[in-house]
């Protein structure tokens, strides 16, 4: 492992609604040794040179979905984001499209209003068998490249649609979702969820900008969701 | 200051899976619960458990719960309490199959069952051969695990306070726990919760050390809350060291890897695990795994420029098994070593994972504390479920995929045990008229600090000198001098001092409230350790080795029995291990070969 130090610099948006000043970015120089793989690892570092710089951060594997951020433009997890892909300089921003409530951090509320709205769960109200219900193989590799999903908001927050209309727009996270319980051969509900889907907003603002695909920490693909679910409503319409 | 009074049936400290399986039974009654969460639930730490959950349903090989309570008493080296572990294995089937119903990804094999692999430490016909008992979605077990009971809550309900850090438990005069306070982290404003009942569920305390597979949230607020309230802390010498992670970056591979297949290769490429496990092998249990891996690298056979490490090797598997079965590994490996695992073998080190002690309980989750002649006097009002209570179903040592096992049986037991004693129809005690003011004195010793300490200088410093004194190899002189410096180092911790003396959003006021809770964590494993003179599991003394008297350093005659550490003055006391199972015949004790 290289000991040797660079400097690297960051620009970070700083926002303490207690001090009362306007938003700023702020520039700060920050010597690295060499092991700090990930822009987390150097944000942590950074930290210790200035605590009041806030952040989320929890698994730092990119599992938990915590550490969203926009990193020179684009969104991604910071403990997934290997320093040596990243210039010089880098410039980091909380997430666009939601409310700031200090520095990184954003209120999710808006993102996991939507997640809600699509009644995330299976819906099967037949009495369970005594063991497990049996799925086939082929049926549970439906799910794959669904239910994988981390709800980082990377995907939401960087989709136009969703930007515009936060509020009516279910937005690539929630309706991946709402996709995965269409896909489960386990769920009864795939009427109900597609109602609750016809709207001129909740599913078709999606203009296939793909956005989405792009961002996604996990390499999921919400666009494509989205176009099965229209497929099925095409389909149901005909 | 009058602070706002939030009154629920139960309070939930914690939404990872004990937490949530647990709010899930009571909403699901009808009773008012709350969970409070450091962190979004879907962000908590058991969503990176990956392997499996250890179920006896017999769905690839014959298998049953007695073959599974073997495993669990063995892998625990005697310690673990029979009588919770009979509950254990016997509950887990159910509690799988209702997880599927719930609609958990499970994968899948041809006749449409649960997946199952096989995991290290759980055999057929006790002790044979190795079994597939982890139930298991690809390696992402508990993500999978973690978002379906959310899911749940969300269909049943259960109001959720988000990012809300608990800071203490409020007893009244009886020494009842009618409550907790709690910091709201995005307002900086504190609370109180008042409630007929608080049930613990959050997580262990991996981050005393310096290297840690664990989330940076596994402060072991829950310990740190009990000690402070003079409940004393089980086992907490007993850290167990996953054999697999990430060498250099911490980060864990599930020993699904080697369920899978996966050898453990030493620099001359042999598979090392065949001389210290001639059936198990590489899917010997955790602790026997981690001290031959450490042997190997004593004894010059490590792999590497520094010989530091040893060599997990999955190529044999092939690249379909591994994208099917592994892609988080294939992922970890490709982010944090620079490694295709399809290609080449990974290089992996004993690394800090899980906490086997914790805050005493019975199977039904009620914190029970010593009384008189009674080792087990039950605290009114108060559970612990989870990593952070000690019941003790994992004793010296967990057998892999009885973690998440432990999360649902206990979440629902504990459940299941308010419901049945008609919480919802009991009467709220009134809280005691200074119920916040010791909270509110470590916050406002906090917010009005000047000239202490960096916190996170003396968390660090506590990091550092945990991992150099309660490692995997631990020696009774390097125990004796982690005391002295722990014990100093906290000390310090009296003293810190914040820059930042904002509210909103404040993270590092959180990360200093949290480095009281770590305090607690380390002085209590270092203090029990320090005074267990044998080796037992994962707790591996090199003064105390394989002896005609103790074969492999085991003194059943003395250290036969529970420790129970009491912060105040650091006293140390000690019980009975339950050696009596509840419906079958005891395991009687015996050498651990494998």
């Amino acid at each position: 492992m290289a000991e040797t130090i660079t400097k690297r610099t960051f620009e970070i948006y700083r926002y303490n609604p207690d001090d009362g000043a306007k938003p700023t970015m702020k520039t700060y120089e920050v010597e690295l040794d060499g092991s700090e793989r990930m822009l987390l690892d150097a944000l942590m570092k950074l930290k210790k040179q200035d605590d009041s710089i806030s952040f989320r951060r929890s698994c730092r594997e990119g599992v938990c979905g915590s550490d969203a951020m926009n990193i020179n433009g684009k969104n991604g997890l910071a403990c997934l984001t290997n320093m040596l892909t990243l210039p010089q300089k880098i410039t980091l921003r909380p997430l666009p499209g939601l409310p700031v409530v200090r520095d990184l951090i954003v209120d999710m509320s808006q993102f996991f209003k939507q997640y809600h709205s699509i009644k995330p769960y299976v819906v099967n109200e037949t009495v369970p068998p005594e063991k497990e219900r049996l799925q086939s193989q082929e049926d549970r590799d439906q799910l794959n490249g669904l239910y994988e999903c981390i709800l980082c908001a990377c995907c939401s927050t960087s989709c136009p649609s969703f930007w515009w209309n936060p509020d009516k727009f279910v937005g690539p996270a929630g309706l991946l979702a709402a996709y995965r319980f269409v896909a489960d051969s386990r769920d009864l509900d795939t009427e109900s969820r597609l109602d609750n889907l016809e709207d001129p907003y909740r599913l078709f603002r999606c203009h296939t900008i793909m956005n989405c695909v792009d961002v996604c920490p996990k390499g999921l693909n919400p666009t494509r969701a989205i176009g099965k679910l229209k497929e099925l409503l095409v389909k149901r319409a005909a | 200051m009058a602070l706002a009074v939030h009154k629920y049936d139960a309070v939930v400290i914690g939404a990872g899976g004990a937490g949530m399986r647990c709010s899930l039974q009571l909403a699901r009654a009808g009773l008012r619960v709350a969970v409070l969460s450091k962190v979004f639930p879907t962000r908590s730490h058991t969503v990176a458990a990956q392997g499996g959950i250890g179920a006896s349903l017999g769905n690839m090989d014959e298998d049953n719960w007695h073959y599974h309570f073997y495993d669990t008493v063995k892998g625990s080296d005697w310690l673990g309490d029979q009588d919770a572990i009979e509950f254990m294995c016997r509950e887990a089937p159910k509690v799988v199959y209702e997880l599927e119903h719930m609609g958990m990804p499970f994968d899948r094999n041809p006749d449409g069952t649960i997946y199952q692999r096989p995991f290290g430490g759980h055999s057929a016909n006790y002790g044979e051969k190795p079994v597939p008992r982890a139930c298991a979605a690809a390696d992402r077990t508990g993500h999978a695990m973690l978002h379906t009971l959310y899911q749940q809550n969300v269909k049943s309900n259960t109001t959720f306070f988000v990012e809300w850090m608990a800071l203490d438990i409020i007893r009244d005069a009886e020494g009842d726990v009618v409550g907790v306070t709690a910091l709201e982290m995005e307002t900086g404003e504190m609370a109180i919760f008042h409630a007929k009942c608080v049930l613990f569920a959050t997580g262990g305390a991996g981050r005393i050390f310096a290297a840690s597979t664990n989330a940076f949230i596994n402060t072991g607020d829950g310990l740190g809350m009990a000690a402070r309230a003079g409940i004393p802390l089980e086992d907490m010498e007993f850290w167990q060291f996953h054999p697999t992670g990430v060498h250099n970056a911490g980060v864990l591979l599930t020993e699904g890897c080697r369920g899978e297949g996966a050898i453990l290769r030493n620099k001359d490429g042999e598979r090392f695990m065949e001389r210290y496990a001639p059936k198990l092998k590489d899917l010997a249990p955790r602790d026997f795994v981690s001290r031959c891996m450490d042997q190997e690298i004593k004894e010059g056979r490590g792999c590497g420029p520094n010989g530091d490490y040893i060599a997990l090797d999955l190529t044999h598997l092939g690249a379909e098994t591994i994208m099917k079965r592994l892609p988080s590994v294939h992922e970890i490996g490709k982010n944090f070593a620079n490694v295709d695992v399809i290609k080449e073998p990974i290089p992996v080190v004993p690394t800090i994972h899980y906490q086997m002690g914790g805050i005493p309980t019975s199977i039904h989750g009620q914190v029970v504390v010593p009384k008189g002649d009674n080792p087990a006097s039950v605290i009114n009002g108060l559970y612990a479920i989870g990593e952070c209570s000690c019941v003790s179903v994992h004793g010296a040592n967990r057998l892999g995929t009885n973690s998440l096992l432990d999360l649902l049986v206990f979440g629902r037991a504990a459940g299941n045990h308010l419901i049945a004693t008609a919480l919802s129809s009991k009467a709220f005690k009134p809280l005691p008229a200074n119920a916040a003011d010791y909270s509110l004195s470590r916050v406002a010793k906090l917010d009005s600090s000047t000239g202490g300490e960096y916190p996170q200088d003396v968390a660090n410093d506590l990091r550092k000198s945990m991992q150099l004194h309660a490692g995997v190899f631990r020696t009774q002189k390097t125990m004796d001098e982690g005391v002295v410096q722990v014990l100093a180092i906290a000390e310090r911790a009296e003293n810190l001092s914040l820059k930042d003396k904002s509210k909103v959003f404040n993270t590092a006021r959180i990360e200093a409230l949290e480095v009281a809770n770590l305090m607690e964590a380390a002085k209590a494993t270092m203090v029990s350790a320090a005074a267990r003179h044998e080796s037992r599991g994962a707790h591996t003394v090199d003064d105390y080795g394989d002896t005609a008297e103790h074969p492999l350093g085991r003194n059943d005659d003395t250290w036969l029995k529970h420790t129970l550490w009491f912060s105040e003055g650091n006293r140390l006391a000690y019980k009975p291990v339950n050696m009596k199972p509840l419906t079958v015949d005891s395991i009687p004790l015996a050498k651990r070969t494998f």
